[in-house]
């Protein structure tokens, strides 16, 4: 099953849609609930991410008996430094965000925590992939 | 115990939530950063914060949390009140700080 969606840019009223989607249509489906975690954590903080860093972007989720796909599109400013976003800590959300609980600079290391694959791939000036596979086990 | 008997306890008020008064509360976590809550909250816990905002109801439903604990006083918005709403995610008020509401709730959890 494929579901698509739309994540607007600094919307944070909207930003959720999607991980809340696919939540509610993976107990549908009867997933155990610690692979839903899994997956709804890894998604938000993706969603979050293009809402503050990105401009918006573009969810596509693969759900299989086996595993579930997301692959999460941006063309925003992309990331110069991939390996020093990847550090806990490490953040650049401005002010107004960091004031919403935002900021920690824990986005990727949960993503990469909670998925059990991982790819970044990013250009900058072009914009940013992340795609994670998560098995159901 | 559940949400509900939680609140009675220790004295808070419920401001948002419906089936969900009557989830079981497990455990307490307290932080303010999303991220970290989102990464680190257990399941059925009891998430203390001062974010009284939409994104806090995000971070709940999907961290699967028993309820937000808005401590020190602090007001939720109506944004966060209607999500919380429509999502059936408990929202419990004190005005005690953090460390103390969240030290009550670790002793009615107890006894
Ligand atoms: N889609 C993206 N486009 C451009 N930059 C990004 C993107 N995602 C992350 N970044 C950069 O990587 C940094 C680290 O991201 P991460 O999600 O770990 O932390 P954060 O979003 O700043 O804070 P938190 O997620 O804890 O609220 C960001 O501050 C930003 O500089
Ligand atoms: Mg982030």
């Amino acid at each position: 099953m494929t579901l698509n969606f739309v994540v607007p840019g600094d919307d944070f009223t909207r930003a959720g849609e999607a991980s809340g989607a696919v939540k509610q249509k993976m107990k549908q489906l009867g997933f155990p609930s610690d692979v839903i975690r899994k997956v709804s954590i890894a998604l938000y903080e993706g969603e979050i991410n293009m809402v503050i860093h990105a401009g918006g972007g573009q969810v596509d989720v693969e759900i299989s008996q086996d595993a579930i796909d997301l692959v999460l599109t941006d063309h925003g400013p992309g990331i110069a430094d991939i390996e020093q976003a990847m550090q806990d800590g490490f953040s650049t959300a401005p002010d107004h965000v960091r004031d919403l609980g935002f900021g920690a600079g824990m986005g990727l290391p949960n993503m990469k925590k909670y998925s059990d694959e991982f790819h970044l791939e990013s250009e900058v000036g072009v914009g940013t992939t992340v795609r994670m596979r998560i098995y159901n086990h | 115990m559940n949400v509900k008997e939680l609140a009675r306890t220790c004295g808070f008020s419920a401001a948002a939530g419906n089936a969900s008064l009557q989830r079981p509360v497990t455990s307490v976590y307290c932080c303010d950063l999303l991220s970290f809550a989102m990464g680190r909250a257990p399941e059925d816990s009891a998430w203390i914060t001062v974010m009284g905002n939409i994104n806090s109801v995000a971070v709940a439903s999907l961290a699967d949390v028993a309820c937000i604990v808005l401590s020190d006083g602090v007001q939720p918005d109506e944004a966060m009140l209607t999500k919380a709403q429509q999502q059936d995610i408990a929202v419990l008020l004190s005005d005690r700080p953090a460390f103390e509401t969240g030290l009550a709730i670790h002793e009615a959890i107890r006894a």
